[in-house]
């Protein structure tokens, strides 16, 4: 994790590459965050144009789904180590929901 | 705060037991309300097979009969079977990763609060005007149309109970997850902490679903919403799905403990490490992962279609292949191992035998095409109730007799033990296996009466000179229980002479801070490992020095009583003017109680080295 404590006896080194990760890290939420703003322009671009539902539908789930994937993994540091726990529990239970949104969809309301 | 030694008078005990966090007396909380439900689904079934004991019986009403398997039904799974498996978690699973305690120890508390006052709750209504009579499914095109209040308990002391499992749940998992000693990686947790972690993982997903159904139901009975009202647009079937979402993880919420408890009982008594440990924990995790895919098994005749049919079939067969890896398992634990037969393992040994029966018309039923035949006969009666008396029941009275010298520092008798036993075996295969047979001739379930003539006399008259035989078991345990503690006669830290895991490397009970020193934990079986190098105790982990504790705390009685009372005021919603009062009390009471949690700093207290050391010196135990 980001914050973790520095267990080296001698700081410089240790400051050194927690310095350079920081800078890695910013680039990535920098990158992320404009991406972000892209997609949301995006969705709002496809919603403006008047297309298909068809096609505007799926298309801002898809922009919504990979803006979560952003978020969870550079906002909320999942792709750091430490998380293993959290995303394995949100994952199950993505499974089980979308199980029973395919099921909702397929048998009861057919 | 080392009061614990004191002499207390009865109005302090039960004080204590009102504001306690410790996770060993809420064991006793639990096991204690869950025992008293288990009596009262037990007499229940006493009476639904008296009933039906002769044809054309009067003993009790249709109506009456209707409320009596409702209750049956609902009590056994939700305020029996449950709680008490949630008080061996609470007793054993803290002890076995080497914690202190779990990992919110508040929580734990209202947990067990919720779930008490929702039990309270559902079974005041046999007092208040009739009990729910839908059945323990509750489908919505019988209940919405249910007349009296009994549904409504059914929902609202259901949501209320529902709360405090999932708030233990997640408890559980915070603890396996964070609270593990010093070298107890996960593929070192004892089957039981494995099972448990497996558990709350079902109890996290699956309830959900139900508390969404039970609000459904709620705004449909007591709001006049239209969720499941067919005439005003509804869906009838959508209570089916959300309630088999919850219902059939639930039945797994409830054996997978059970299989951890025989998995500690096989490796115990037969003195030999479990067989195929990484397999028992794969079976287990899979087991937990396929039951999310098969809940329309439940509802093959509901008309979904034979694509949706074939696919709930197959992934239900598929569950007998995690299931068969674990009763070889067992098997080949005892292979070769030196098998004692104590009154536990007896309960074990006989279990293999008795779910295999229930696992074989699970995938009976499990045929799409054939479950037509069977569906809504006592052939399905037959078949839950091996998997759950079989499979659960046995485990509650194996985990009992196995467990209750860790709890109560005393020894069950081992003979009275195995008298329990023999009844309550000879009484369940004879009470249950007809009734198979009763259902391939055509006896539907959930009928309070049949005709002389049909051939089903002789049959039923057997089934319930069983449930006669099953009584007497419970009996018999009951009178165990009070001899045991009267005589009082303590025993040593590990009774069983065998013990493998960390419980037993502690005193019983355990001093209500379990580990002076958190121990290091060197392999599968610590505690065993320690013993066959000849040492006396773990090695600890850290050195001796000031424990953390939190205090007691009567909020979580406050918080879960003001939901009883705002359930009593929705429950009379529309009916009386004062209900609406009543709701905001009750409400104003829990939130009240949450606003003082929030604001009052309580950081618990220290037990300091210096009391630990006392002891210590003296060379003996808290």
């Amino acid at each position: 994790m980001a914050n973790q404590q520095t267990n080296s006896g001698n700081p410089r080194v240790d400051l050194e590459y927690r310095r350079r990760k920081s800078a890695e890290e910013m680039r990535y939420q920098v990158v992320s965050f404009s991406l972000m703003i892209f997609l949301t322009l995006v969705a709002f671009a496809a919603v403006a144009m008047k297309g298909s539902a068809w096609f505007t539908v799926p298309f801002i789930i898809l922009l919504a789904f990979v803006q979560v994937v952003f978020q969870l993994y550079y906002f909320m540091h999942m792709s750091h180590k430490g998380h293993e726990a959290p995303s394995l529990f949100l994952y199950s239970g993505l499974f089980v929901g979308l199980i029973t949104v395919l099921t909702f969809m397929t048998i009861v309301w057919w | 705060m080392s009061t614990y030694a004191q002499k207390k008078g009865f109005g302090a005990t039960v004080w204590d037991f009102l504001t306690t966090v410790d996770h060993k007396k809420i064991a006793i909380l639990y096991l204690l309300a869950g025992g008293i439900f288990f009596v009262v689904g037990g007499l229940e079934a006493v009476f639904i097979r008296i009933q039906l004991a002769v044809p054309n019986n009067d003993f009790v009403s249709a109506g009456a009969f209707n409320e009596i398997i409702t209750m049956h039904g609902t009590t056994m799974i939700f305020l029996a079977a449950m709680p008490i498996l949630f008080g061996f978690m609470n007793a054993v699973m803290p002890l076995q990763i080497g914690a202190r305690d779990v990992a919110f120890p508040f929580l734990n508390a209202l947990g067990f609060w919720l779930f008490f006052f929702g039990g309270v709750f559902l079974n005041l209504s046999w007092f208040l005007g009739g009990a729910p009579d839908a059945g323990w499914t509750s489908y919505a095109s019988l209940a919405i149309h249910s007349k009296g209040h009994g549904i409504d308990f059914y929902v609202l002391g259901l949501q209320i109970s529902g709360l405090g499992t999932l708030i233990g749940g997640i408890n559980f998992l915070a603890t396996i997850i964070n609270m593990r000693a010093p070298g107890m990686t996960y593929m070192r947790m004892p089957l039981f902490t494995w099972t448990t972690f497996v558990a709350s993982a079902l109890i996290l997903f699956a309830f959900p679903p139900l508390t969404v159904g039970l609000v459904l139901m709620m705004f449909d009975r007591m709001f006049g919403s239209n969720f499941f009202v067919v005439a005003n647009g509804g869906n009838t079937v959508i209570w089916e799905h959300l309630f088999w979402i919850f219902g059939h993880p639930e039945v797994y919420i409830l054996v997978l403990p059970a299989f951890g408890i025989f998995s500690e009982i096989f490796s115990t008594f037969s003195r030999k490490r479990l067989f195929g440990y990484s397999s028992m924990v794969f079976a287990t995790v899979l087991i937990g992962f396929l039951g999310f895919m098969v809940w329309a098994h439940h509802m093959f005749t509901t008309g979904l279609g034979p694509v949706a049919n074939a696919i709930f079939a197959v992934a239900t067969m598929a569950i007998g292949v995690p299931t068969g890896i674990k009763i070889f398992n067992w098997l080949f634990t005892m292979w070769g191992g030196s098998v004692k037969f104590t009154a536990p393992m007896h309960w074990a040994f006989a279990f293999i035998p008795s779910f295999i029966m229930g696992g074989v018309t699970g995938v009976m039923l499990a045929a799409a095409a054939a479950d037509y035949q069977y569906h809504d006969t006592y052939f399905v009666v037959a078949h839950f109730h091996y998997v759950i008396v079989g499979g659960v029941v046995f485990s509650i009275f194996a985990g009992t007799t196995y467990w209750w010298p860790k709890i109560f520092g005393t020894m069950l008798n081992e003979t009275l033990g195995k008298i329990t036993f023999w009844l309550f075996f000879i009484g369940f295969h004879m009470t249950f296996f007809i009734q198979h047979f009763l259902g391939l001739w055509g006896m539907p379930r959930r009928v309070f009466t049949y005709l002389p003539g049909q051939g089903f006399d002789t049959a039923n008259m057997i089934s319930s000179i069983g449930a006669l035989f099953m009584s007497l078991g419970v009996i018999a345990l009951l009178i165990n229980v009070v001899v045991t503690s009267v005589k009082n006669v303590k025993v040593g830290d590990d009774p069983w002479g065998d013990g493998r895991t960390l419980e037993w490397s502690i005193s019983s009970p355990p001093p209500f801070y379990n580990f002076k020193q958190l121990p290091l934990v060197r392999g599968l079986d610590a505690f065993w490992i320690e013993k066959m190098e000849g040492k006396k105790g773990m090695i600890p982990a850290e050195p001796l020095g000031d424990i953390h504790m939190p205090n007691a705390s009567f909020l979580p009685f406050i918080m879960a009583m003001g939901l009883f009372i705002a359930a009593f005021g929705a429950l009379y919603h529309g009916e009386h003017s004062w209900s609406i009062l009543v709701i905001i009390i009750g409400l104003l009471v829990t939130f009240g109680a949450m606003f003082v949690r929030s604001v009052k700093d309580d950081h618990g207290f220290h037990i300091h080295k210096e009391e630990l050391m006392d002891d210590n010196d003296k060379g003996v135990k808290a």
